[in-house]
């Protein structure tokens, strides 16, 4: 099962290393995590993308919210709620594939950031369903590096996280 | 009032009610030392290794109930406290470990005698700080005594660099604490109160299976209370005897792995559990799989991370252990729901003839020192009513399967981390708490020697500790596990070149005695609990092919115990081990 959960945490040194240590000395996965400080500057908010069967989840949320540094959990996916990733991704662009990774950015609704006589960046948002079709698209061999920022998910409606 | 840093932190100790330390000194830790120089009001106990320190605090800490409190400097002053950290973590014992640090400008230079202390103590601290700015320092020695002592207690870790510690600032020690992410609740919640009483009255083979969180809210007299309320038995794990009276007629004795028979075959057979402030560890439940498994479960828990974790639950409870067994007290009292007394009159049939089994008889002998004996007549000497530290081995299960616990916080031992090397130094801690009482070393001769460079801190502060040293001459339950499931490859089990324990003991200004005849056993237990002034390090030479019994093989259930060692002597069967 895959779950998406969102975190305020205190922004300390440190608050970071106990999350993370806590995942690698229990065994728990991380697929993704994001984190950057909010408006409050006291505040970090973090996406932590993981999976596991429903008693692994559960221990997950109480052993997060057992932490100190925690100050609250939401589980995005217990509701209705967006998830968005950032792709940066250069590929080669030469010849007739100039045009055609053109469109295929385009049909994407990505964005040509930086070009040379060689290759082009490109700027990408949405799910990460949608980031994996885009990648997918382009010839493999012409790809020279992708950085993916891993989910950053937020709740539908008036649900929020905040203090 | 305007401090240095070193001043605040001893200020703070006072203000905080401390009054003991163990600690050792060194480099970055300088100032406070200064600081605690003809002072009056923090006494500070040195001892011979960190390790030691940390092991006498949390023995102090499990014996008063206060949080205990350990100072040493930087780098290999903190690496040594690890063992003693995780040991008190495992067993959610309060804790306050200041470590001093180099000076934050060197912070991260790999500079003399730096570790990364946040860092290394992470994995075994309930929540550590490093205080950069002297400023904060009081407030945050204020908030580790807060974490260390509630919710579910544990150590806390304040890491203070050299620097901040001669800086200076008004000093004003904060009368409370708030952590907006840290408020642990202690009422039970009403409609779960309610729920649990009506399956634990509608139970036909009921159970109470309680663990150290008996002993750490103090819930013994409610415990009791509740007990007699509803005549169900009660079992105890390691961490919680002395939570019922081992002498209570409703009491089974433990449960686990060398738990009684009885214990073990009424959690195998019970149809509804009350497990309270307990956390269904590996060695008290056997293979999972095969736990309980007609049990409607009850379990009551300040930490909700453990409800859940290792069985199903039917009704969950978080909250303090005597908060939430007075709710339930209540609302037992006041239930009118009718019980099923024949059924029940039946479980208590079928307990007692799993009781008439006999499952901690053994074998005394007139030509050896059974180690069994010894303990019992320990208790005897005692009246049952010293402190018991322990080791960890065969030692530590004779102690807790014979002596008899009357009361809490009698039973000092390191169940979950298994710490060898616990028994001496946390006997330091609980002798210091109760300088008048009998405290009692309960170990052996390859545990012992893991600390024995506390003998020193012993005679140094005149502490008259009764070593019980069950001697065997081998590391005996790995020479057990060998013997039933290595077929009796005894790899690197034997104690070679042990010293001499008297000379040992006497050249550290003690007086050791030496106990080879099953006949002088009482008279060296009566005249070492008989000197107020001496330790006796009290050297029994015992079986050494004595076995713990009754025993769960790692991946057995609870209704699979090995009871005796058969008629000719041979293991029980190979057992596919954890």
């Amino acid at each position: 099962m895959r779950r998406t959960l969102s975190l305020l945490v205190e922004n300390e040194p440190g608050a970071l290393s106990r999350i993370a240590g806590l995942f690698s000395a229990r065994g728990y996965n991380i697929e993704s995590l994001t984190v950057a400080p909010t408006e409050d500057e006291s505040l970090s908010r973090m996406t932590i993308v993981t999976r596991g069967s429903e008693e692994i989840i559960e221990q997950i949320t109480k052993q997060l919210n057992k932490l100190i540094d925690v100050v609250r959990l939401l589980d995005l996916t217990e509701g209705r709620h967006i998830e968005r990733e950032l792709l940066l991704l250069k590929v080669r662009a030469q010849g007739a594939d100039r045009e055609e990774i053109k469109r295929l950015v385009d049909i994407f609704r990505g964005r040509i950031i930086d070009v040379d006589e060689e290759t082009y960046t490109i700027e990408l948002t949405g799910p990460g369903d949608k980031l994996d079709a885009f990648v997918d698209a382009l010839p493999a061999a012409e790809i020279y590096e992708v950085v993916r920022s891993g989910v950053s998910g937020i709740a539908r409606g008036d649900r929020a996280l905040r203090l | 009032m305007e401090l240095t840093g070193a001043q605040i932190v001893v200020q703070s100790l006072k203000d905080e009610g401390v009054d003991i330390v163990f600690g050792y000194p060194g480099g970055a830790a300088l100032h406070i030392y200064d600081a605690l120089y003809n002072q009056e009001g923090v006494r500070h106990i040195l001892v011979r290794h960190e390790q030691g320190a940390t092991h006498a605090a949390d023995g102090y800490a499990r014996a008063t109930g206060k949080t205990g409190v350990v100072l040493v400097t930087s780098g290999p002053g903190v690496t040594n406290t690890i063992t003693g950290i995780a040991t008190a973590y495992m067993d959610s014992i309060p804790m306050v470990i200041l470590t001093a640090q180099v000076p934050t400008s060197l912070i991260g230079d790999d500079a003399f005698q730096e570790v990364d202390t946040v860092g290394i103590t992470r994995p075994c601290v309930k929540h550590n700080f490093l205080v950069r700015d002297v400023k904060d320092l009081a407030l945050t020695i204020k908030k580790a005594f807060f974490i260390a002592s509630s919710g579910r207690p544990g150590p806390v870790v304040v890491d203070i660099p050299k620097d901040v510690t001669a800086e200076t600032t008004r000093y004003q020690y904060p009368k409370d604490v708030r952590i907006r992410s840290y408020a642990p609740g202690r009422k039970g919640h009403s409609k779960q109160i309610s729920r649990a009483a009506k399956l634990l009255l509608s139970g036909k083979r009921p159970i109470i299976y309680t663990g150290g969180g008996i002993i750490l809210s103090g819930a013994t007299g409610v415990l009791a209370a509740v007990v007699e309320a509803l005549g169900y038995p009660c079992t105890n794990t390691l961490m919680g005897l002395g939570g019922l009276p081992a002498d209570h007629p409703r009491f089974l004795g433990m449960l686990g792995m060398h738990g009684t028979y009885e214990a073990n075959m009424a959690m195998h057979g019970c149809d509804v559990m009350l497990a309270v402030g307990a956390r269904f560890d590996d060695r008290v439940t056997g293979d999972l799989k095969k736990f309980s498994p007609n049990a409607q479960v009850i379990h009551v828990d300040i930490d909700p991370a453990s409800i859940g974790k290792n069985v199903r639950v039917e009704v969950p409870i978080v909250g303090d252990a005597k908060v939430v067994l007075e709710q339930l007290l209540d609302a037992i009292t006041k239930s009118k729901a009718p019980r099923d007394e024949e059924s029940l009159s039946r479980w208590w049939a079928q307990i007692d003839e799993w009781r008439s089994r006999d499952s901690l008889g053994y074998v005394n002998s007139d030509e050896v020192i059974k180690p069994q004996f010894v303990i019992q007549k320990l208790h005897e000497v005692t009246q049952g009513e010293a402190f018991v530290t322990s080791d960890v081995g065969q030692h530590q299960m004779w102690a807790a399967q014979y002596y008899g616990f009357g009361g809490p916080r009698r039973w000092i031992n390191s169940g979950g981390l298994g710490t060898m090397g616990f028994g001496l130094p946390s006997a330091i801690g609980v002798q210091l708490a109760y300088p008048e009482a009998t405290v009692a070393c309960v170990t052996g001769e390859a545990s012992v020697m893991m600390c024995i460079q506390e003998l020193s801190t012993c005679k140094q502060y005149d502490l008259p500790i009764k070593i019980v040293n069950l001697n065997n001459r081998y590391m005996g339950m790995v020479r057990q596990w060998q013997e039933f499931f290595y077929d009796r490859r005894y790899s690197h089990s034997y104690m070679d070149s042990l010293p001499d324990f008297v000379e040992l003991a006497t050249s550290f200004g003690h007086v050791g005695v030496r106990v080879e005849k099953p006949a002088d056993v009482e008279g060296a237990l009566r005249e070492a609990v008989a000197a107020k002034e001496n330790l006796f390090f009290l050297d029994f030479l015992t079986d050494q092919t004595e076995n713990v019994y009754p025993m769960i093989a790692a991946g057995a259930g609870h209704n699979e115990m090995e009871l005796k060692p058969s008629a000719d002597g041979s293991a029980p069967a190979e057992r596919e081990l954890a």
